[in-house]
């Protein structure tokens, strides 16, 4: 943990006007369905109060302000459209500025500035990830740059992590199958920011936008599709290239573009194509399986069918659903920064609730859609010895299984 | 649409034979229409006190409800705040005095289908009509014959849908048959074949005979019974359709429709009526509760739900639905959630200092979510109620059996559909817009056209009979006016 100096006041007027606290009726819904507020002191609905009645805040007094995962849970509910998270986010900002940020966090955000990745590996090694498909499936992704109707943004995680690079090889090989004319920025793909931006680092943030949007929107391609829920998130709310022209979210980083680019998580691209009949499964996965809603994809984008009906399509496979599921999904613990700071309690994690409410369904497979997710609740799964019941897959190593005739899970 | 059959009605005082009708011929205000009349469009508690006035003035009036009887929202209530009465204690005797009031003909199972100015023009476009209105009603057909039927309900329980059609009167915690009526002491105590559930009418056939038919002593059943529509002529309107309830889905943190143990205040007021399903035993899949927890603003004063307002009468109701829980379940740990507590009304808050002495404990905070509760991975027929104590500034975890959610009072669904019917304007919330909130609170923007009760705005019993009284005096200044011939220049 950082060391925390006391005495940095934060004039509270200022962000209380911009972030339109005035209009929180302190109902306590916020606080109350924070997953977080369970296990730290983190109470965001008090820290609302305290910006509204008191003419500073100490920021430093609030370690806790790392603890948020930016699920967004208080955002999607709070009736008064007082958007709690942002305030957190603001305030985050407001150390980012001061330099005194955990070590954890700063690291990863330099990572981000040297090597476009938040765990500081090679920019070169960004498309190492191809290396682990079949030569022939290989030659079908091609560089964006030169035009293909569907541009594959890859995301760090997917690209970096050993883990989680299964999951960008099996989208190229469903692809493949379906015939898809698609591509990659290759080594030019920086972070998408959408934890950069959460954890406060907004010039950061910006930065990426501008140069990621240009090279998305000088690709050409209609559609961009993310392996990450997070990257999804982002690129569709906050980059603007859905409205051809400056960005809604963040005008003063828009681009005047004529075209519009439809954004999509991979759970809707596989859903519309095995709907359209372009992917077919011939083997059977014969799996009890459960689904854990990403926060960004499901609270916040509202994406909760497709996976299902991916899920349902394969042959086999029984879906069992988890009592908190949809809107009512207990978060991972792994957004807005938290795969970087371990926040101020380190005994309770989310993940090992989450697994457990996994478990207790009977499923044998607990599958996921998203990055963090998946390596949040693999880890949570073996410290709670749940290993030798439950395995944590990706959707897509299940359509993988799916499609091959590789074996056995 | 049939328009050949349709059947001219000028004011007819009940049992007084109009000659003009057997003729078929038009009939205008000149050919010696005894006295003009009223139209009222909703049978709720709203719609029968105006009727009631209009018609104990010595008026004609005709009573429009789209459901078999009248009695609204407030037939479904148990007891009503703060006094405690029982609700279909003081509403069956104004529903009977409806039933045989001569002035009122009361058209039951009907719609109104149009609205024409009779000076030509449409009433929107007639900014002030010097006559009346040509109101054009569709009365569906029951497939009983009103007249033979004695309401003894024999019929019913030869049906072979017996049980299994769900009661919308008893929010679905009851099942009825597809031959019905709403409640026992329905107005008017006439069964009706609903066509969505009977065999007969959804599959062309039901057995080898009709149980109903068979069964019915009166010979009533008549499945050739056809729609049939009437013209009104009429003087003035006075609109009082009543209000819906917010879809609890619409908030999918709370979990209804997931959990039996998730209910709305109005299931909650059928679980609770002495004349309910369950007599009034308070239970939840067979269990009688022993942790109860009300959730207050459930959608309102939430524009993410389309209801920025406040629906004025939660903070009433759950109070009393609190204080039937204490009265039925001494021993329950009652708990309600509140964000603030609007206790307004003559005898409120006084209402809220007793429910709070009868040990209901009032927690602070806005809930976020109800989940399961399990037990070593078991269900455990309990729920938990996720929240913060913002008192305490603390997130707390009440466990419940029973979670009741004081749903929004919305506009209904077919509010538009009314609106462009009549040329009503709505207000940003939806509800009918008065001419002037303060001057004019009942008067629309159509002269001649009064409105009362839930149609304009969320409020409780007390204020839509004064609004309801409202209406009926100025709708009275019209019929007086039209009567004696006065212009009305203003």
């Amino acid at each position: 943990m950082p060391h925390y100096e006391r005495g940095m006041a934060l004039k509270t007027e200022p962000m209380v006007e911009q972030l339109e606290l005035m209009g929180c009726i302190q109902c306590g819904k916020c606080t109350g369905g924070c997953p977080v507020a369970r296990k730290t002191v983190l109470n965001i609905r008090s820290l609302i109060y305290d910006m509204l009645v008191e003419p500073e805040l100490d920021v430093n007094a609030h370690p806790e302000l790392w603890d948020c995962t930016c699920c967004f849970t208080c955002v999607e509910r709070c009736p008064k459209d007082v958007r709690p998270a942002d305030l957190i986010i603001g305030l985050r900002g407001q150390l980012v500025e001061g330099g005194r940020i955990p070590e954890t966090i700063g690291a990863a955000l330099m990572g981000v500035f040297r090597q476009g990745n938040p765990t500081g590996l090679a920019r070169e090694d960004r498309a190492a990830w191809l290396d682990g498909v079949d030569e022939k499936q290989r030659t079908a992704v091609k560089a964006a740059q030169d035009g293909c109707e569907v541009l594959l943004f890859v995301g760090c995680s997917p690209a970096y992590d050993l883990r989680v690079q299964v999951v960008p090889r099996a989208l190229v090989r469903a692809f493949t199958v379906a015939g898809l004319d698609f591509g990659t920025l290759g080594t030019e793909e920086s972070c998408c920011g959408n934890e950069v931006r959460r954890m406060g680092e907004m010039g950061l943030f910006e930065m990426l936008v501008e140069e990621n949007g240009e090279l998305i929107r000088g690709a050409g391609a209609r559609r961009v599709v993310t392996t990450s829920p997070h990257c999804f998130n982002t690129l569709k709310n906050e980059y603007g290239l859905d409205v051809g022209g400056t960005g809604a979210a963040t005008s003063d980083i828009g681009h005047a573009s004529a075209s519009k680019i439809e954004v999509l998580h991979y759970t809707q691209l596989i859903a519309e194509l095995i709907e359209q009949g372009r992917l077919a499964f011939s083997n059977e996965v014969r799996k009890t399986v459960t689904y854990h809603d990403p926060c960004f994809l499901g609270k916040q984008n509202h994406v909760f069918d497709e996976p299902r009906a991916i899920l349902k399509a394969i042959p086999g496979l029984k879906l069992v659903e988890m009592d908190r599921s949809r809107e009512r999904s207990l978060c991972c613990e792994g957004g807005g920064g938290r795969m970087w700071a371990e926040g101020t309690n380190l005994e309770e994690r989310l993940a090992f609730q989450r697994v457990q409410e996994a478990a207790d369904t009977g499923a044998e497979v607990l599958a996921v859609a998203c990055p963090f997710c998946l390596l949040t609740l693999e880890d949570a799964v073996k410290v709670q010895g749940l290993d030798e019941r439950l395995r944590v897959m990706d959707i897509m190593e299940l359509v993988d299984l799916a499609l091959n005739d590789d074996g056995e899970v | 649409m049939q328009t050949s059959g349709v059947k001219r009605q000028t004011s007819n005082v009940k049992g007084q034979t109009n000659g003009d009708r057997a003729s078929g011929g038009p009939v205008t205000r000149d050919q010696g229409s005894p006295k003009p009349a009223a139209l009222v469009i909703g049978g709720g508690i709203a719609g029968i006190q105006a009727a009631l006035d209009i018609a104990d003035a010595g008026y004609p009036v005709y009573l429009v409800e789209r459901e078999p009887s009248i009695g609204g929202r407030m037939a479904q209530l148990d007891k009503t705040f703060p006094t405690l009465d029982c609700s279909s204690c003081i509403l069956t005797p104004k529903m009977v005095d409806v039933g045989r009031h001569p002035n009122i003909e009361l058209m039951t199972y009907s719609e109104v289908v149009s609205v024409a100015a009779l000076d030509g023009a449409p009433p929107e476009e007639s900014a002030s009509p010097t006559r009346g209105f040509r109101v054009r009603v569709r009365k569906k057909p029951r497939y009983v014959d009103l007249d033979r039927c004695t309401g003894c309900g024999l019929c019913a329980a030869a049906c072979r849908m017996k049980g299994r059609v769900v009661s919308r009167f008893d929010e679905g915690i009851a099942n009825r048959s597809a031959i019905y009526v709403p409640f026992p002491q329905a107005v008017p105590l006439k069964y009706t074949v609903d066509p969505s559930a009977c065999l007969y009418l959804t599959r062309g056939r039901c057995g080898k005979t009709f149980l109903c038919k068979e069964a019915c002593p009166a010979d009533a059943i008549d499945f050739e019974q056809q729609e049939e529509l009437v013209d009104l002529d009429v003087e003035t309107i006075i609109v009082a359709t009543g209000f819906d309830l917010l879809d609890p889905r619409l908030k999918p943190e709370f979990g209804y429709d997931v959990y039996p143990e998730v209910m709305t205040g109005v299931e909650f007021e059928r679980l609770s009526s002495a004349s309910g399903p369950t007599m009034g035993k308070i239970t939840v899949s067979g269990r009688e509760p022993k942790d109860v927890v009300f959730i207050k603003c459930v959608g309102s004063r939430d524009p993410h739900t389309g209801v920025p307002y406040c629906s004025r009468v939660c903070c009433m109701y759950t109070a009393k639905h609190a204080h039937l829980v204490r009265d039925k379940l001494p021993d329950a740990r009652i708990t309600i959630f509140y964000m603030d507590v609007r206790a307004f009304g003559k005898g409120y808050e006084e209402f809220y200092d007793r429910v709070k002495h009868e040990r209901v404990i009032y927690r602070r905070g806005e809930p976020s979510e109800v989940y399961r509760l399990r037990k070593n991975g078991d269900d455990t027929g309990r729920v938990v109620v996720l929240a913060e104590d913002t008192l305490l500034g603390r997130p707390i975890e009440v466990e419940a059996d029973l979670v009741v959610l004081a749903t929004a009072v919305v506009p209904r669904t077919d509010v538009a559909e009314v609106a462009g019917l009549l040329g009503l304007e709505r207000s940003p919330d939806g509800f009918f817009q008065e001419a002037h909130a303060k001057l004019s609170p009942v008067d629309t923007n159509l002269d001649r056209i009064f409105m009362a009760g839930c149609c304009q705005g969320p409020k409780d019993i007390p204020d839509t009979v004064a609004q309801a009284k409202a209406a009926a005096s100025s709708a009275l200044g019209v019929l007086s006016r039209c009567e004696r011939k006065l212009t009305f220049d203003v």
